[in-house]
C-alpha cells in the first residue's frame, strides 16, 4: 500500500510534464492538423535552456523553498521566451510555407527538423547525459511504516501545482479571451476564419509560441525531476506526449492534461509492477489501445464519416 | 528620385528584415552556439563555457544568409510560374519515355560499377548501401506512395528480416537462400498482424503508431537478451557462400574453384551482385503490382477511400496486402543486412532508418520507382561525403566528429528538399493503363489521401 | 406486383439527440426509377447512406432481393460487401472520383473484385497469365462500352480531376454501372448541370431503367428531372415520409404542397 502510493505520487509527478507538452500537441494539431513532430525536440531545447540558466543563477541544493522558487519562475520565464523563439521560427521556416501543400510535406519536414534539433543541441551541448543536483531538498513524510517511507517532495508539490496553475490559466485564455476564439475558428474553417478577418498566420504562430512555452516549462521540470538530460529526451517523451494528447482527445485542453496523467501513470506503474526496461513499451501499447477503440479520446469528441 | 534614393528604398527592408532575423537568431543560438555546459569532472557536475566567436559567426550566418536570399529571391521574375512548373530534370524523369531509356542505362551502369577502376571497398560498401537504400525505399513506396498510409516503423520490418535470418542462420543453420524467403514472410506476417488492428486509423494517427510499433520491436529487441543477444546483439551470423563456395583462402573456396588469386573484394563483389539483383527483382515485382488490380486498387484507396468503399472494395484487405508486400521487401532486405555485416544489433534499426527511408520515398516522389534512385543517391550518397569534412574540427574544435554533424544536415536537407519541391523529384504520375495514349498525370490533380 | 427490389422498413438514424430519419418505409422496383425528395435536411442523404451502408441505421430493416430471388438484409453488411455481394451501387453529391487516375482507370477499379479473381488474388497476375490478359480485355471493353454510352471516350486518357464538372458527373455514373449493380442509387445527379446536361441525363437513366433492367433510387431537388422521370416519387420532411407515389399524385398532395409551401423551387 505505502508502496503503491509513493508511486502514485511519482506518476502524478511524471503525468504533469507530459501533460504541459501534450498541450502544444493537441492545440496545434486542432489548429492546422499536423502532428508537430519537432514539439518533443522543443522540449528538449527548454530543458536546456533551463540547466544553462539555473547554472547562471547558481544556485542548487537551497532548502529555502521561497527563495528556490522566485529563481525557478525567472528560470521557467527565460525557458519559455527562449523555446517560445524556436516554436515560432520552426513554424515560420518549416510549416508556413508548406501550409496547404502536399499533405505529407508538413510532417516530413517536422521530421527533418526534429533530427535536426537533436543533432544541433548534440554537436553544441555534447552528447553526454548532463546532471544537476536538486535546486529545492526536502519534502514531507506522509506515511511512513517500518520498511518503507511515503514521501512527497517540494519539488513534486512545485511541478504539480504549477502545471496545474499553467493548465488553468491557458483554459482560460482559450475559452475566453480572443486569440482563442480565433483558434477556435481557425480550428473550425481557416479559409472562412481569413474572410472573417482573422489574422490566421498570426493566430496559428501564436499558438506554436504557446506549445513551445508550455514544453519550456515542462522541460524544466523534466529537468528539476529527473536531474539528467540528454539531447534525445525529446523523442520518448514527445511520443508519449503526443499519446497523452490523443488518450485525451485531440483538440482538448483538459484532455491532454488528463491524457498526460493517465500516460504517467501507467509509466510509472509498469516500471514499478511489471519491469522498467519495458516501460515505453507500456506506454506506446497504450497509445495504439486506445487509438483503436477510442479514436475519439477521453475528451475528444466522436468524428462522424462525412459521406 | 534619383537613382539613389531608389536603392535605398530597395535596400533598407532587406537589411531591417536581415537585421529582425540576426535578432531572433541570436537567442536562437545563445544557449546552444553560444553558451555549452561542460563537465568539470567533479562532484558539482557542470560549468558554462562561452562561445563569443561561435556565436558570432552562427548570427553572421544568419544576416548575410538572409541577405542573399532577399537578393536571389527579387531578382527571381515570376516566382509564382517558376513554382508551378516542374523542373526539366524532373518532367524529364516523369515522361515515361525517358523513364524506359534511363533504367537500361542505370542498369548496365549498375552492372559495370564494381569493376570500374575507381571501385574499392568503400566506394563498393556504399553502393551495397545505397541500393539496399533505393530497396527499401521501393519497398516502403507501395506504403507510402501508392496505398498513401503513412508508415514511421517501416524499419520494424527491416529489423524482422534481419533478426530472422541472424536467428535461422544460428540456430538451425539454414542459408541464404533458404532465410531470405522465410525473412520475408515473417516480416509480411509481422506487417498483417501490426496492421490488422491500426489499419483503420486516419493518416496520422497511422503515422505515430506505426512509429510506436517500430520503437516497440526496438525495446523488445533490446531488452529480450535470451533470444536477440540485447544490445550486444547477434554476432558471427554465417556469411552467405557462392552456391556452396565460401569466399575463403581455402582449398574449396571460391577463388581456389574458380583458380583466381584470393581477395577480400571477391566476397564484398558478390554482396554487391547479391543487392543488385534483389533490387532488380523488387523494381520489376513492384513495378508489376502497380499495374495490377491490386496496385489500382492502392492508388484508388490513396485517392478517396470512400470512393473505394462504395465500389466494393475491402479496403481492410487493400491496405493490409500494401502493408504485408511492402513489409516483405523490408524483410528481404533486412535479410540482406544481416548477411552483409555478419553481425544485427538493435542499433540498426531506429527511427533515422524508418526517417531515412521515409524521406528517400517522399524525395522521390509518390509513385516513380526512378525518383527513389535518385533520391537514395542524393540523401545516402550526399551525406556519406559529409563524412569528409574534417575541416570542420578547426571550428569545433578537435574532441568534434563531423558525423555528428551528417545528421544535423541530414535533417537540414530533409527540410529544405521538402520547401523545394513538396511532391518530392517526380511528381507525376504514369497511368497503369491507357486506351489510346499514356499521358501523365501532373502533381496537382493527384490526392494525397487520408491515411 | 412482384418482390420488390429493395423493401425499406422503418429505417429510423438517430445522431446523438437528433432523429434524422424517423420509421420510414418505402418500396423499389426493380423496372422503377424512384426518386426520393423533401426540403434540405429531411433525411434523405441520410437514408441513402444507411441504404448503402455507409451508416448503420438505429433501427429498421432494409431489405433486397435478387431476381433470381436471393435476399440480402442491407442493415446487417458492412459498406463494400452492399457493393460486393448485394450489388448496389452508388454515386455521391459531391462526386468522389479518383481524381488522380485516368478516365479508364476509375472504370477499372469499379471492376475490381472480378479483376482480382481474374488475377488470382495477384499471383496470376505477376505472371500475365492468359487467362488473367482475357479477363483485363473484357474488363477494358466494358471501361469503353460505358465511356461510350455516357459520352466521354475522348476523355479516357485524361485525369478524371481534369474533366468539366458534367462530365465528372457521367464518370461516376458510369463508374457505378461498372459494378454490374442491380439497384443503382444516385445522390443528386443533376446537382450542377446546365440544362442540356439535365436532359442528357434523363435519357441515360431511362436507358439504364429499360436496356439494363437496373432499379435505380435517386434523390433530387431538380424537379424538372424528377417529375418527368421518376416513376415513383417518396417524399420526405423532417425525417419522416409524408408522402408517395407518382409524380401527379406526389404533385397534388396537400401534404407535399404545405412542406414546400414558401420555399422557393425553381
Amino acid at each position: 500500500m505505502h508502496y503503491f502510493l509513493q508511486q502514485l505520487i511519482n506518476g502524478i509527478t511524471l503525468g504533469s510534464i507530459y501533460g504541459l507538452i501534450a498541450i502544444g500537441y493537441t492545440m496545434v494539431y486542432g489548429i492546422i492538423g499536423m502532428i508537430n513532430f519537432a514539439h518533443g525536440d522543443v522540449f528538449m531545447v527548454g530543458s536546456f535552456v533551463s540547466l544553462i540558466t539555473i547554472i547562471i543563477f547558481g544556485i542548487t541544493g537551497t532548502s529555502n523553498v521561497f527563495l528556490g522558487i522566485g529563481v525557478l519562475v525567472l528560470v521557467a520565464a527565460i525557458s519559455m521566451v527562449i523555446a517560445g523563439i524556436y516554436g515560432w521560427t520552426i513554424e515560420r521556416l518549416a510549416y508556413r510555407p508548406l501550409r496547404g501543400s502536399f499533405r505529407l510535406a508538413p510532417l516530413i519536414t517536422a521530421i527533418g527538423v526534429s533530427i535536426f534539433l537533436q543533432n544541433f543541441v548534440q554537436a553544441t551541448q555534447g552528447a553526454r547525459v548532463k546532471p544537476l543536483q536538486a535546486i529545492i531538498s526536502g519534502g514531507f513524510t506522509l506515511l511512513s511504516s517500518d520498511d518503507f517511507v511515503v514521501r512527497i517532495t517540494y519539488m513534486q508539490i512545485l511541478i504539480v501545482v504549477l502545471t496545474f496553475l499553467l493548465m488553468a490559466g491557458f483554459t482560460y485564455l482559450i475559452s475566453k479571451t480572443s486569440l482563442g476564439r480565433a483558434q477556435r475558428a481557425c480550428e473550425q474553417d481557416m479559409k472562412m476564419a481569413m474572410l472573417l478577418g482573422i489574422d490566421v498566420n498570426t493566430t496559428i504562430s501564436t499558438t506554436f509560441v504557446i506549445g513551445a512555452a508550455l514544453a519550456a516549462v515542462a522541460g524544466l521540470m523534466y529537468l528539476l525531476y529527473y536531474g539528467v538530460i540528454d539531447f534525445y529526451i525529446g523523442f520518448s517523451a514527445g511520443i508519449k506526449a503526443f499519446t497523452a494528447a490523443v488518450l485525451g482527445g485531440v483538440g482538448s485542453l483538459p484532455g491532454a492534461m488528463l491524457g498526460g496523467l493517465v500516460i504517467g501513470l501507467i509509466e510509472v506503474f509498469f516500471a514499478a509492477y511489471f519491469s522498467s526496461e519495458y516501460k515505453d513499451v507500456a506506454a506506446f501499447s497504450m497509445l495504439i489501445v486506445v487509438l483503436i477503440f477510442m479514436p475519439q479520446g477521453l475528451l475528444g469528441r466522436p468524428e462522424i464519416e462525412k459521406v | 528620385m534619383s537613382q539613389n534614393d531608389q536603392s535605398i528604398s530597395k535596400v533598407l527592408p532587406i537589411l531591417k528584415r536581415s537585421v529582425v532575423a540576426t535578432f531572433i537568431a541570436f537567442f536562437l543560438f545563445l544557449p546552444t552556439l553560444g553558451i555549452k555546459t561542460a563537465a568539470s569532472g567533479g562532484v558539482d557536475g557542470l560549468f558554462l563555457q562561452y562561445r563569443w566567436p561561435l556565436l558570432a559567426i552562427g548570427c553572421g550566418l544568419v544576416f548575410f544568409g538572409r541577405i542573399a536570399y532577399e537578393l536571389m529571391s527579387s531578382n527571381k521574375e515570376g516566382k509564382q510560374q517558376k513554382q508551378a512548373a516542374p523542373s526539366a530534370l524532373a518532367r524529364a524523369l516523369g515522361s515515361s519515355k525517358v523513364a524506359k531509356a534511363v533504367a537500361p542505362l542505370l542498369l548496365v551502369f549498375g552492372l559495370i560499377f564494381p569493376f570500374l577502376p575507381s571501385s574499392d571497398r568503400y566506394i563498393l560498401d556504399l553502393g551495397i548501401l545505397i541500393i539496399t537504400y533505393v530497396m527499401l525505399g521501393w519497398g516502403l513506396q507501395i506504403v507510402v506512395g501508392l496505398a498513401g498510409l503513412l508508415d514511421l516503423g517501416y524499419v520494424a520490418f527491416y529489423a524482422v528480416g534481419a533478426y530472422s535470418y541472424a536467428l535461422l542462420s544460428i540456430h538451425f543453420g539454414f542459408g541464404f537462400w533458404m532465410c531470405l524467403p522465410l525473412a520475408g514472410l515473417l516480416a509480411a506476417t509481422w506487417g498483417v498482424v501490426l496492421g490488422f488492428p491500426v489499419l483503420r486509423l486516419r493518416g496520422d494517427y497511422l503515422a505515430i503508431v506505426t512509429l510506436a510499433f517500430g520503437e516497440i520491436i526496438r525495446v523488445v529487441l533490446l531488452n529480450w537478451r535470451s533470444f536477440t543477444g540485447g544490445s550486444n546483439g547477434l554476432s558471427s551470423i554465417p556469411r552467405p557462400s557462392f552456391f556452396g563456395l565460401p569466399f575463403n583462402q581455402e582449398p574449396g573456396g571460391f577463388a581456389a574453384t574458380f583458380g583466381l588469386e584470393y581477395s577480400s573484394l571477391q566476397r564484398i563483389i558478390f554482396l554487391y551482385f547479391l543487392i543488385l539483383a534483389l533490387a532488380i527483382f523488387t523494381y520489376f515485382v513492384t513495378g508489376r503490382l502497380r499495374r495490377l488490380p491490386i496496385g489500382r486498387a492502392w492508388e484508388a484507396l490513396r485517392e478517396d477511400e470512400i470512393a473505394c468503399r462504395s465500389l466494393g472494395i475491402n479496403t481492410v484487405n487493400t491496405k493490409l496486402s500494401a502493408f504485408a508486400i511492402g513489409a516483405m521487401f523490408g524483410g528481404f532486405a533486412g535479410s540482406f543486412f544481416a548477411a552483409k555485416q555478419a553481425f544485427v544489433s538493435p542499433e540498426s534499426f531506429n527511427f533515422m532508418e524508418s526517417a531515412t527511408i521515409l524521406a528517400i520515398v517522399v524525395l522521390g516522389g509518390m509513385s516513380s520507382q526512378l525518383g527513389v534512385v535518385f533520391s537514395a543517391i542524393a540523401m545516402v550518397g550526399g551525406v556519406e561525403l559529409l563524412r569528409q569534412l574534417q575541416f570542420l574540427k578547426v571550428i569545433f574544435g578537435a574532441d568534434f566528429d563531423p558525423s555528428q554533424l551528417r545528421l544535423l544536415l541530414f535533417g537540414l536537407a530533409m527540410v529544405l528538399m521538402m520547401l523545394w519541391r513538396p511532391r518530392g523529384l517526380v511528381s507525376t504520375r504514369t497511368p497503369t493503363v491507357f486506351l489510346k495514349d499514356k499521358k501523365t498525370v501532373s502533381a496537382a490533380m493527384i490526392s494525397q489521401g487520408r491515411g | 406486383m412482384s418482390v420488390p427490389l429493395l423493401s425499406v422498413n422503418n429505417l429510423t438514424m438517430r445522431f446523438g439527440g437528433l432523429t434524422a430519419v424517423d420509421s420510414v418505409s418505402f418500396d423499389v422496383h426493380r423496372d422503377h426509377i424512384t426518386a426520393v425528395i423533401g426540403p434540405n435536411g429531411a433525411g434523405k442523404t441520410t437514408a441513402f447512406n444507411c441504404i448503402t451502408g455507409f451508416y448503420k441505421p438505429t433501427d429498421g430493416q432494409i431489405v433486397l432481393t435478387h431476381a433470381d430471388d436471393s435476399v440480402f438484409k442491407l442493415e446487417e453488411m458492412e459498406d463494400f460487401r452492399i457493393s460486393q455481394t448485394a450489388k448496389v451501387a452508388r454515386t455521391f453529391q459531391n462526386i468522389r472520383l479518383f481524381g488522380g487516375m485516368t478516365v479508364l482507370e476509375n472504370l477499372m477499379i469499379a471492376q475490381h473484385n472480378r479483376l482480382m479473381r481474374a488475377s488470382l488474388y495477384t499471383l496470376a497476375g505477376i505472371f500475365n497469365t492468359p487467362s488473367y490478359q482475357r479477363a483485363q480485355k473484357i474488363a477494358k471493353e466494358k471501361a469503353e462500352f460505358w465511356m461510350d454510352r455516357v459520352g466521354i471516350t475522348d476523355r479516357a486518357d485524361d485525369p478524371a480531376a481534369a474533366l468539366p464538372y458534367g462530365a465528372q458527373r457521367k464518370l461516376e455514373i458510369a463508374r457505378a454501372m461498372c459494378t454490374d449493380p442491380v439497384l443503382l442509387c444516385l445522390d443528386e445527379p443533376a446537382a450542377g448541370l446546365n440544362p442540356r446536361e439535365s436532359e442528357e441525363l434523363n435519357t441515360l437513366l431511362r436507358s439504364i431503367r429499360d436496356t439494363n433492367k437496373v432499379g435505380i433510387l435517386l434523390i433530387e431537388h431538380d424537379m424538372s428531372v424528377v417529375m418527368e422521370i421518376s416513376d415513383h416519387i417518396i417524399v420526405l420532411d423532417y425525417g419522416r415520409k409524408i408522402s408517395d407515389g407518382t409524380a401527379t399524385e406526389v404533385r397534388n398532395d396537400p401534404a407535399v404542397i404545405k412542406a414546400y409551401l414558401g420555399v422557393v423551387e425553381d
